[in-house]
This record gives C-alpha cells, sequence and structure tokens, in this order.
C-alpha cells in the first residue's frame, strides 16, 4: 500500500480527484427510526456484472448460508429475452474468468446461450508492418478468450441467483440509494448504514460498493481517486462481414488515431470497438451507413506513409530473427472486410483511466470498475473485476473459517494488497501501450514495433503476458494461512489450503524461461 | 562420566560447581539426569520439589492487565497473532476438507498460560471445548469477565482455572484433543516438567501446539533488543534469552514422552502491518505441532 503511494508521486497525472471527509456513525436514535429496514452482514451495492457475480458467489458459498446478504440494484426488475440480434457491448472474458464462472455454475448457461470463442488474435501496428499474434495452439489449445455479450452475461448470472435456494439472500431492484454512513477508521465493531431514496434505512457490518466507475460508495469513502480522461471514445457496432468464415479470430490494429477492434460474434458477424479521439468517433456516429463502412475497411486496410528508417530496421530485425531460427512475422493472416453495419447498433461510451488508491476502508471494500477503471483496448476492464470477486470471496470465506468477523480488517487488507499487486502492473501496462500507441514519431514508431516484432518471436514471453492475461497466476508474495500438511499416520487428501511462495520457485521460473530463450 | 565417579567424588564435583548451596552440609545424591539441568530455582512443592511457577513472570503479566484486551493497543501483536494460531490449531484437528462455521465442535482444548483469553475465546468462537489455565490469578479472573462480555460467545463460553499445568493434570489426565502452549514455554523455568504435564493432559492420538521464540542470536537481537528497547512494542523484560527454546530441544522433550513432532513452521511478524505469517525459517519464532502416540 505504501509502494502505490509513492509510484502515483513519481508519475504525476493531470488531474487527480481527492476528497477528504470525515463521516461519523449517525446516533443510535436513526437506527431506530420507522423505515429501519434490518441489519445485514454483507450489503452489496450495485448490481452489474461484477457485483452481480459476487453476490452469486457470496450465496453459492456454503460458508455464507447463515448470513444475510443484500444486493441493491438500481435498474428495475427486466425480463430477459435472447433476441437475434446481437448487443454492441461485448465482454472479451479470459480463461480465469470461465473457471470462475464454471465454478459458479454460470458458464453452462453462457454456454445455451452464446458466446464466440476466439482462438486467434492478431494485433499489428499502422505505421510499420510489426505484428504480434496470439494463438490457443500455443496455450494447450485453451481459447484465448471469449467472446459474450453484456446483456447474456448478466442474464446468466441472475438465473444462478435465482436459483440459489438461500435464504439469507435478498435482492431489492429499483433500489436507488440516497446516502452513505460509513463508519470511522478506529471503529472495533464498524457499521455502515445504507439510506434510500425512500427513505428505507438498512445497516451492514460489511459494505461492498460495486456500484461503477462512478461509485457512490468510493466518494463516500473519501478515498484518493486517481483519474484522467482519455479525451477518446470507444466507439462500438455490430458488423456484418464481407464473407462468411470460421470467425474466432480478433483483431486489433493500432490506428494513429487510436486501436480498432473487430471482435467475433458468429460466422458473419463481428462486433466493433473503436477507440478514436472524441470528435472524430461523434463524427463517425453521424455518418450513414455506406460512408462508415468505408471508413471501417479503411481502417482496417489502409496504408499509411512508412518511415524508411522504421522499415529499414525492422527488416534488418527480421532477418536477424530469420538467422536464428525465429518466426519474423511475415506470416500474417488477412483481417476482415466489412460488408454492413447493423442497424441502430452505432455508439459511443467516454474512455477513461481511474484507480482508488485504497480499495478498502473499515467494514467497507470496492470490487470492480468502482475500484479501477482501464481503456478497452486489452479486454481486461471486467476481467480485472472478476478477479477481485475471486479473491474478495476467498477472504471473506478465509475470515469466516478462521471465526473472525466478515469486516476483520487485516483480511480486507490483504484482499486490497493482492488485488493492487495485480491490477497495477496491468494498468499500468495497458496505459503505457496506449500512451506509446498514440504518438506516431518515428523514434516510438521504431521502438515499438522491434520491441513488438522480438515480442512476438520470443515465445516464453508471450507466454508468459497470455498466462498474466489468459489464465491465473495465483502469487502469493507474502506466506498466507496453512499450508498442506502431511502426517505420518492419517495421509490427508485436503487440498492445501494456501500456496508458498518462496525465492527458490523465482528462481526456477527464471532458470527456466532463461532455458527457453537461450 | 558420572556413572563411573563414586558418590564422594560426585558430590565434591557437586560443591565444586554450585558452591553456595543452601544444603552444603547434607549429601545427597540426586538421579543423574539432575547434573545436566542449568541452575534453578526450585520451591517446595508436592512434585518431588518442582514446579513450573515462576513468580516473577506472573508478575509481570498481570501488571500488564488493564491493557490486555485493547486490540489496538499494546498486545494487537498478541491478538494479531490470532491470525495464525488459529487456522494452525483449526487445521492440525479437523478431519475433514468441507468448511463449516464450527469446524472444532466436540473438540477439548486445553489453552496452557492463557493470559486474558484471547486465544481462547478465538477457538471458542469456532466451536471448540475450550479450557484456559494460568498462573496468574488476576489474568483468569479479567479472561471470565471478558468472556462474559463476548457475544459471540455466549453460548460456548471458555472455562477458566487458576491452576498450575502440573496441578491440572491431576484432575484432568488425558483429557484433552488438543493443548495448546502459545508464547508459554519462554516464560517456564522447568521446561521438562511443563512439557510431561501438557503431554500427560493430552489423549493418546491428540494434539499438541506450541509457538515460542527460537534460541537464535538473530531471534535475541530482533525478539528481544529490537522489540523491546527499539520499536517498544513489547515491554522490557517480557523475555529473556536464557529461557528460550531452540525446536530441537523441544523436539527431544516431546520425543521422550512418546510424541512424534509432525511439522515446525517459521513465524515472521511484520511491525510495520501488525501481521504475522507463516515463513521457511524458523529462525524468528517458530509453531511446533506434535501428535501425542498411542501406546502399544
Amino acid at each position: 500500500m505504501l509502494l502505490t503511494r509513492n509510484i502515483y508521486q513519481v508519475f504525476r497525472t493531470h488531474r487527480i480527484i481527492s476528497k477528504n471527509f470525515n463521516y461519523n456513525l449517525r446516533p443510535l436514535s436513526s437506527i431506530e427510526d420507522a423505515k429501519y429496514k434490518g441489519n445485514y452482514d454483507i450489503i452489496i451495492a450495485g448490481g452489474g456484472m461484477v457485483g452481480c457475480t459476487l453476490a452469486c458467489a457470496l450465496a453459492k458459498n456454503s460458508l455464507f448460508s447463515t448470513f444475510k446478504i443484500l444486493l441493491l440494484e438500481s435498474s428495475p426488475y427486466k425480463q430477459f429475452e435472447l433476441r437475434k440480434e446481437y448487443s454492441n457491448r461485448v465482454v472479451a472474458l479470459s480463461q480465469n474468468t470461465k473457471s470462475l464462472m464454471s465454478s459458479l455454475n454460470v458458464w453452462k448457461h453462457i454456454e445455451d446461450m452464446r458466446l464466440q470463442p476466439v482462438k486467434h488474435m492478431q494485433v499489428w501496428d499502422a505505421c510499420s508492418d510489426a505484428l504480434i499474434s496470439f494463438n490457443s495452439a500455443d496455450n494447450y489449445n485453451d481459447d484465448v478468450a471469449y467472446i459474450v455479450e453484456n446483456d447474456v452475461l448478466l442474464h446468466a448470472v441472475n438465473t444462478e441467483l435465482n436459483n440459489t435456494d438461500n435464504k439469507n439472500f435478498n435482492i431489492v431492484y429499483e433500489a436507488k440509494i440516497a446516502d452513505y454512513t460509513l463508519p470511522n477508521s478506529e471503529e472495533i465493531n464498524p457499521k455502515s448504514l445504507v439510506k434510500m431514496n425512500n427513505g428505507d434505512t438498512y445497516s451492514c457490518q460489511l459494505l461492498i460498493g460495486a456500484d461503477g466507475a462512478n461509485s457512490a460508495v468510493r466518494r463516500a469513502m473519501g478515498v484518493q481517486y486517481l483519474s484522467w480522461n482519455y479525451d477518446q471514445m470507444g466507439v462500438v457496432a455490430t458488423l456484418y462481414l464481407a464473407e462468411e468464415t470460421d470467425n474466432t479470430t480478433a483483431w486489433q490494429r493500432w490506428l494513429p488515431s487510436g486501436p480498432i477492434a473487430i471482435l467475433p460474434l458468429d460466422s458473419q458477424r463481428s462486433s466493433l470497438v473503436w477507440s478514436t479521439w472524441e470528435d472524430n468517433a461523434k463524427r463517425l456516429l453521424k455518418l450513414p451507413e455506406e460512408q462508415f463502412v468505408d471508413e471501417l475497411n479503411d481502417a482496417l486496410w489502409k496504408q499509411y506513409p512508412r518511415s524508411g528508417a522504421v522499415e529499414g530496421c525492422m527488416s534488418w530485425v527480421s532477418g536477424c530473427l530469420r538467422r536464428a531460427g525465429l518466426p519474423d512475422g511475415a506470416a500474417r493472416q488477412l483481417p476482415p472486410s466489412v460488408q454492413g453495419v447493423a442497424s441502430s447498433s452505432r455508439a459511443a461510451f467516454p474512455l477513461a483511466f481511474g484507480h482508488s488508491t485504497r480499495y478498502v476502508a473499515n467494514g467497507v471494500a470496492l470490487v470492480g470498475d468502482a475500484a479501477h477503471r482501464v481503456h478497452p483496448l486489452a479486454g481486461q476492464g471486467v476481467n480485472l473485476g472478476f478477479g477481485d470477486v475471486k479473491e474478495l470471496t476467498e477472504l471473506l470465506a478465509d475470515a469466516t473459517y478462521g471465526g473472525f468477523d466478515i469486516n476483520d480488517p487485516s483480511y480486507l487488507q490483504r484482499y486490497e494488497s493482492n488485488r493492487q499487486r495485480h491490477n497495477v502492473p496491468t494498468q499500468l501496462a495497458i496505459e503505457a501501450l496506449h500512451r506509446l500507441y498514440t504518438v506516431d514519431l518515428p523514434p516510438v514508431v521504431l521502438l515499438r514495433s522491434v520491441g513488438l516484432q522480438l515480442t512476438n518471436a520470443l515465445h516464453p514471453v508471450k507466454v508468459m503476458i497470455s498466462s498474466v492475461v489468459v489464465s491465473s497466476i495465483l502469487v502469493r508474495f507474502t506466506t498466507t494461512e496453512i499450508i498442506y500438511k502431511l502426517t505420518v499416520d492419517n495421509r490427508r487428501t485436503k487440498k492445501p489450503h494456501a500456496v508458498y511462495f518462496n525465492k527458490n520457485h523465482m528462481l526456477y521460473i527464471i532458470t527456466k524461461t532463461a532455458c527457453c530463450i537461450f | 562420566m558420572f556413572a563411573k565417579m563414586s558418590t564422594k567424588a560426585l558430590n565434591t564435583w557437586r560443591l565444586a560447581c554450585y558452591p553456595a548451596s543452601p544444603v552444603i552440609n547434607r549429601i545427597i545424591t540426586y538421579p543423574k539426569w539432575r547434573y545436566y539441568a542449568t541452575a534453578n530455582l526450585y520451591s517446595k512443592d508436592e512434585n518431588h520439589g518442582r514446579t513450573t511457577l515462576d513468580s516473577s513472570e506472573i508478575k509481570m503479566f498481570s501488571k500488564q492487565m488493564s491493557e490486555w484486551w485493547d486490540v489496538n493497543g499494546y498486545l494487537k501483536s498478541l491478538h494479531a497473532m490470532n491470525k495464525v494460531r488459529i487456522p494452525l490449531i483449526r487445521d492440525g484437528l479437523i478431519q475433514t476438507s468441507e468448511r463449516t462455521l464450527t469446524p472444532l465442535q466436540d473438540k477439548k482444548i486445553l489453552d496452557v498460560g492463557c493470559g486474558g483469553g484471547i486465544l481462547a475465546e478465538g477457538l471458542a468462537r469456532l466451536g471448540a471445548n475450550v479450557t484456559g489455565i494460568d498462573a496468574s490469578e488476576d489474568l483468569i479472573n479479567l479472561a471470565r469477565e471478558h468472556s462474559e462480555t463476548n457475544p459471540k460467545i455466549i453460548n460456548n463460553k471458555p472455562t477458566y482455572y487458576h491452576c498450575t499445568i502440573e496441578n491440572h493434570i491431576k484432575t484432568h489426565k488425558e483429557h484433552y484433543d488438543a493443548v495448546v502452549a502459545s508464547e508459554v514455554i519462554e516464560h517456564i523455568t522447568d521446561k521438562q516438567l511443563f512439557v510431561n504435564s501438557c503431554v500427560a493432559a493430552t489423549k493418546p492420538g491428540g494434539r499438541l501446539f506450541f509457538t515460542t521464540p527460537n534460541k537464535t542470536r538473530i531471534s535475541q537481537f530482533l525478539t528481544i533488543f529490537v522489540v523491546e528497547n527499539i520499536i517498544k512494542i513489547v515491554k522490557k523484560g517480557t523475555h529473556q534469552y536464557d529461557k528460550f527454546i531452540t525446536p530441537n530441544e523441544l523436539t527431544f522433550l516431546l520425543e521422550r514422552n512418546n510424541c512424534l513432532v509432525e511439522s515446525i513452521y517459521g513465524l515472521f511478524y511484520n511491525p510495520l502491518n501488525n501481521s504475522w505469517h507463516f515463513t521457511n525459517s524458523q529462525l524468528l519464532l517458530y509453531a511446533l505441532q506434535a501428535i501425542k502416540l498411542k501406546s502399544l
């Protein structure tokens, strides 16, 4: 936690929003108001994808079967129907998320509706010939990602939520929250109060903020939130491809104005996520359909002016790679061309960066976009949120299993440290990629192109990147709970409760990677 | 060497080693093992003149009574230690991998040197049937009072006795599924008697858990010098280096009592975070788990 604070002081951002309020717990008289609806163990504020998944994970854990859990969602309850047209908001789910969803029995609901596995991902630059590709064949045939519509995912989680016969779990729809009263940082048995617009008040021991990028819980916590606008908007649409193909490839091209990504939906349709400058985005939205399709095809196919120096350097590097027997990036697939756009599927949403310096406070925790918000260029936003959900559920279960309070500060602190250790480098990497690719000065182009070529050539590096992105590395730099014990006369088959990480393990990984490279 | 010496020579040697002995006029031969023990103060007791009571230690702990239950106060490191001690004991005692809210139900646990009941109440929250004993009457009273005020163990309060372990086993021999002596043995002078008594209180097939600082110079530096003088999170004089015991010594003491040491974990305390961790290195503090073997 100290470390993240120092990092933010070194890399100053151009707009820091910070508020420092001190909220005090209201006197007892407010609890005895006529509209006090009860004390809950956990209240989850926000019923989006991440909030509902957290609720599902908590409701399904047998340790919490006697815990009263409440989910507050501001939108009304809608009966979902799977329409033939695809929704224009999709997410790319990683293997980590898939395993979380499978463990919650949600994945089969998604499969029953619709999803598209991505077996191949090609990312290439417009200003040079650099290319990187990720294949499922390189990773034991695990799919690189899964493209699922937001609505489908939410409905699958809600189906499972309604299937749990946990009597202690409640959902309130159309819950417009007026105010939070959070406890002091020194309180031993903290209780938070949630007051609704219609006067109902709930109190809880642990309040979890899953209410998105403009989180009211985070504002009530008064923590410093680093954020800046990218001055870019993400244009989304559902596209019809020119020809029917086995559409399991995700394409992304770095244009000087921002990355354009084509994500497969089914054999003829794909989803567009085009991050571009705000004025350009607004112009694109207003274009008639043919012109928009032309702009799209330009974005995918147009050749941009190349710098001679960059070209020369890159061909030299690819020559070296060829002599070394490594892949030189010459073999590439051609992206699809777009034939049409689904009507009324064009939309745009603003892009920004956000990171809360603290994810937890006394009796409060943040998950998902409330804690962190990233550029969609790497498709990681919701996957980070699902990682939060997994970690928080595990730590809350550990706390309960050890007889400690659900809001025990040391477990919440551990959640924050573990997630920040994972999220902050990921966010910094995505931010670095964004900053690197929004300039088209030749030196920067040269640097990033050669870097991309080398990364593409070195298989272990790609595996490491995709394993951080795709599968889960449960690296705990501090040793945690109890270890697997072997006894002489009764050998237990219990799984290890937690995993040691010691320096021998790290040394092994380094030497193995080094052996692969050389 | 001592086996071959005559009684007279033995006593001459003894007089030479302990010149200020009060029983210098009476030539008494003790069993041979007594000459291997370090010089100790023994008070008269039915237990052949041996006891684990050490009055100076008891006085020191009784003085800290008022601050005992302040979670963020002076003993916050002891409260934080529950985060490693309780999972250690829980995982050492449970038989299934299914997780429930009261995994230690129907397990009788003896907390030797329970003090104000920090560990005893933590274990009671997991459903265990906890008995706490301590040599300090003030602390036992404090523990009893506090257990009445804790709402989470209202139906499962620990029972507290003011007695020493060697007296307790007279009534509770081979009675407990687990005996826990956490941060106690480094305050005991007669460790052999203490370990014998702990083992006697355990059922055959039951487990013993000890946590204590290791007797190494680095431990002396960190857990005594730094912690008492520099960081000052523990009062001066709490620990003495001579009373520390190494895992090997403790293992020997246990094995002499037909116990098998199952595992020894190193412990590490991070004062910045007030958090405890298990580590590979046993140089600072360690947690030892042993099982009392059933006699053939």
